[in-house]
């Protein structure tokens, strides 16, 4: 049961952003729920890889262990911090010119598109 | 943004152009600690960041010349990435061809990047772009703010509101 | 070096290579940039249309990348795929092929369209980049790299929906797509983590081999069908596509509509090739057609009321979805009932695979004379337009042909998938088949509605001193043009050469799995 602790985090960090998407009015706060729910998939990508005594997966630091962790969720990982990176950039440069155009970031005042 | 006071703007020349070494380590040894092209290129663009915290706004964008990072870091990184990607077709796409197999050791100047080949060389063309890229996306975001407050916002021709 | 084999790679690396050498190109002004972006879609263009032909000769073809030979899949007896493998059967060289000829449209329509913006060079590295994001989705077999190629194509379209900087609509329509793209991205990427903590492996045709289904295995369908779905725009996650798709520049959203089917192919991908026979409970198709049902329905009762013309082709591409939805779904329920599927499922198949051509085409067509109506006059609502039909000639002929296919009247291509999708509905029940017939009846009133408000009737004083559009556009509208007529003048040759082998290679799981596992020297 212990073991499965990465887990509930990444359950309860997930919910916290999704919940946060949803909940608050500020568009700054609803950027930042978006890189909570990011790095709550990046934890679940790290923990599955976790073999139980591994080490390090490069031959030649590895010393005498013979298991070593999955490498592959790393590389996973990795790349969707760099998305989620890119992403979060291109989030808060639209906040920005929303302010500039809008005068306020407060969603329920943004609203010119309905219908 | 203002210019800080002495004590920043010292610790700042002190730390800036020493975070350009560290990252440049970063990228460089990502072959084999952990780190590589990505990480050490985004340590490398915290140099902008200092600079905009410590000597204000106003010095760094009449300093910073937005051309050399977009041309020389950014697209050389690209097409440095690009062109070794090309370079294998005769296989595949993204073919090793510099790549050694395990066991043997060599000498001299093939010894920099041992066993891993063209994955090395990627990671400090990934590197050499992240940096280009960053700071691009640092400078057009502080300017973005600066913008709005002192100038009108540009008119775009094509269409009416 | 034979380039037939590295065919998959090189329909990646053209438009990857253009966008990447976008910003040198625009430093050598208009003419350099415009020519750069023509001739990238143009190659890309002929490249998918010679894997196309490659396919159907010569059967599924793989590629992987960084080995030892291009189709080296499992090197030094490993039992196991490595590394990142492309593989193209026939349903995904139609749809590159499809996506291509609208690439090659919406860059042709670009090249005036978007003449007095600034900031170009960036607008041209960006489309090729959506591009290649579209095309990788569609020739990937690996589920880590799909998930890659969606958010390249979603990071790309963020920039290009809010590249009309000064208007506040299309900053706000690219917000609300940006988060609710990413909330459907990270659930793709929990997906994938999870099929790959349950076996170890990324390769698609690999999972497909080993899969059985348990509470892992329908986590993981439920996040992918609907993330999957939301992308495509789909009933209840289609609140982003009619604002994204209006307040987008023209040739983007042109190019949007291929990306959405790109999705489409992804679900469809998921669900018959990776699960497939495994998929045990008819939950998951019943799911996808009600899905269909609401889409068609909502779809086209919003689209009626509408008089901004672009937000009504919006809320069309919602309906129409529906009708893929609806065909792929009925497939889908069948799929391990042998015959049942040689009565109405494989019809169904194949109804849904042409209406995925016929639709992209059409709804590419329409977007691009509503954009060129835009150009003329300077106008998208409904109300103040009137009497264009003696100043455009061309846009509205090109309109009624994109009109009547919509609407599925006989003489055009529509009517042929749509009949097709009718016939195999109303074997599983004949409610389905109802709520299709009325669509495509409310379709046609609505199309006969923007047809009579903006193109017929008297004209407008405002409106005196319009041309048509310059030469570049027209080509870029005939070429979608000539496409629609040339399925409808030739249906048969197109169900039997175009549609028939992808719906057979949709269909056939053991033939995607064993070209990959049982390949290699």
């Amino acid at each position: 049961m212990i073991g499965n602790a990465p887990f509930f985090a990444v359950g309860v960090l997930f919910l916290m952003g999704l919940l946060g998407i949803f909940m608050t009015k500020n568009l700054i706060k609803i950027a930042i729920a978006v890189t909570i729910l990011g790095s709550s998939v990046n934890i679940f990508l790290v923990a599955l890889g976790y073999r139980t005594g591994g080490t390090i997966p490069v031959h030649f630091l590895a010393g005498e262990g013979t298991t070593m962790v999955m490498p592959t969720p790393q590389a996973m990982t990795l790349t969707a911090i760099v998305i989620a990176l890119a992403t979060t950039a291109l989030l808060l440069s639209l906040i920005m010119l929303v302010w500039r155009h809008y005068g306020t970031i407060d969603v329920d005042e943004i609203r010119r598109l309905r219908g | 943004m203002r210019p800080l006071s002495v004590v920043v703007r010292t610790g700042c020349d002190f730390f800036a152009w020493f975070m350009i070494v560290f990252g440049v380590n970063i990228v460089l040894h990502g072959y084999m600690t952990p780190g590589g092209g990505f990480q050490g290129g985004a340590i490398i663009a915290t140099f902008l960041v200092f600079l905009l915290v410590a000597y204000g706004g106003k010095k760094v964008l009449s300093w910073a010349n937005e051309t050399i990072y977009e041309i020389l870091f950014e697209e050389l990184g690209l097409l440095c990435f690009f062109i070794l990607a090309f370079l294998g077709l005769n296989n595949s796409f993204f073919y090793n061809f510099l790549a050694v197999p395990l066991g043997t050791v060599s000498s001299g100047i093939l010894s920099i990047f041992p066993s891993s080949g063209t994955t090395a060389l990627m990671s400090v063309a990934v590197g050499i772009e992240v940096t280009g890229a960053l700071s691009l996306v640092i400078l057009t975001m502080f300017k973005g703010i600066r913008l709005f407050i002192q100038n009108p916002p540009e008119e775009e021709l094509g269409h009416d509101r | 070096m034979n380039w037939n084999d590295h065919l998959p790679a090189l329909i990646l690396i053209i438009p990857l290579f253009g966008a990447f050498i976008a910003p040198i190109c625009s430093l050598g002004g208009k003419t350099a940039r415009n020519f750069l972006l023509v001739v990238i879609s143009f190659i890309t263009l002929i490249v998918a249309f010679m894997l196309w032909r490659h396919v159907l000769a010569n059967g599924i073809s793989y590629y992987v990348m960084g080995g030892d030979k291009f189709n080296l899949s499992l090197p030094s007896g490993m039992a196991l795929p490595v590394r990142i493998i492309l593989e193209v059967d026939a349903f995904s060289a139609f749809m590159a092929l499809c996506g291509a000829i609208v690439s090659f449209a919406g860059a042709l329509f670009s090249v005036n369209y978007m003449n007095r913006f600034s900031g170009m060079g960036r607008f041209v590295s960006l489309y090729c980049l959506l591009t290649t994001g579209m095309l990788g989705m569609m020739v990937t077999g690996d589920i880590f790299n799909f998930f890659i190629f969606i958010e390249i194509s979603s990071i790309a379209s963020f920039g290009l929906i809010a590249f009309w900087r000064d208007k506040p609509t299309a900053i706000e329509a690219s917000f609300k797509y940006a988060l609710i793209s990413q909330v459907g991205s990270m659930l793709i990427l929990i997906a994938a983590g999870t099929l790959y903590g349950k076996y170890n492996m990324l390769n698609m045709a690999a999972i497909g081999s080993v899969l059985k289904m348990g509470t892992m295995e329908k986590l993981a369908l439920v996040f992918l069908v609907g993330s999957l779905a939301m992308k495509c725009g789909s009933f209840p996650m289609h609140m982003w596509l009619p604002d994204a798709y209006a307040e987008a520049p023209t040739g983007v959203t042109c190019l949007l509509v291929a990306v959405s089917q790109a999705s489409l192919y992804g679900l469809m991908r998921v669900c018959y090739s990776i699960y497939g026979a495994a998929m045990g409970s008819s939950f998951i198709p019943w799911m996808i057609i009600v899905f269909g049902l609401a889409s068609m329905f909502f779809g086209v009762s919003m689209a009626v009321v509408q008089h901004d013309i672009k937000r009504l082709m919006g809320y069309h591409s919602v309906s129409q979805v529906g009708y893929m939805l609806l065909g792929l779904g009925v497939g889908l329920l069948v799929l391990d009932d042998a015959r049942a599927m040689a009565d109405y499922g494989f019809t169904a198949i194949k109804g849904g695979v042409f209406h995925i051509f016929n639709y992209t085409m059409y709804k590419a067509l329409l977007f691009l004379t509503a954009g060129a109506i835009y150009y003329a006059t300077g106008k998208r609502d409904l109300n103040e337009m009137g009497g264009l039909a003696r100043r455009m000639p061309y846009t509205t002929f090109m309109f009624v042909i994109a009109a009547a296919a919509i609407s599925g009247l006989p003489p055009f291509n529509g009517f042929v998938s749509k009949l097709l999708i009718y016939e195999s509905s109303f074997a599983v029940h004949p409610f389905l088949a109802v709520v299709a017939l009325v669509t495509s009846v409310l379709t046609l009133a609505s199309f006969v509605k923007v047809f009579q408000t903006a193109f017929l009737g008297p004209e407008k004083n405002s409106l005196a001193k319009i041309q048509e559009v310059p030469a570049a556009m027209l080509i870029g509208m005939a070429v979608l043009t000539a496409a629609i007529l040339g399925a409808s003048l030739f249906p048969s040759w197109t169900l039997s050469t175009l549609v028939e082998p992808a719906a057979r290679a949709l269909v056939d799981q053991s033939g995607y799995i064993g070209a990959i596992l049982g390949g290699g020297m």
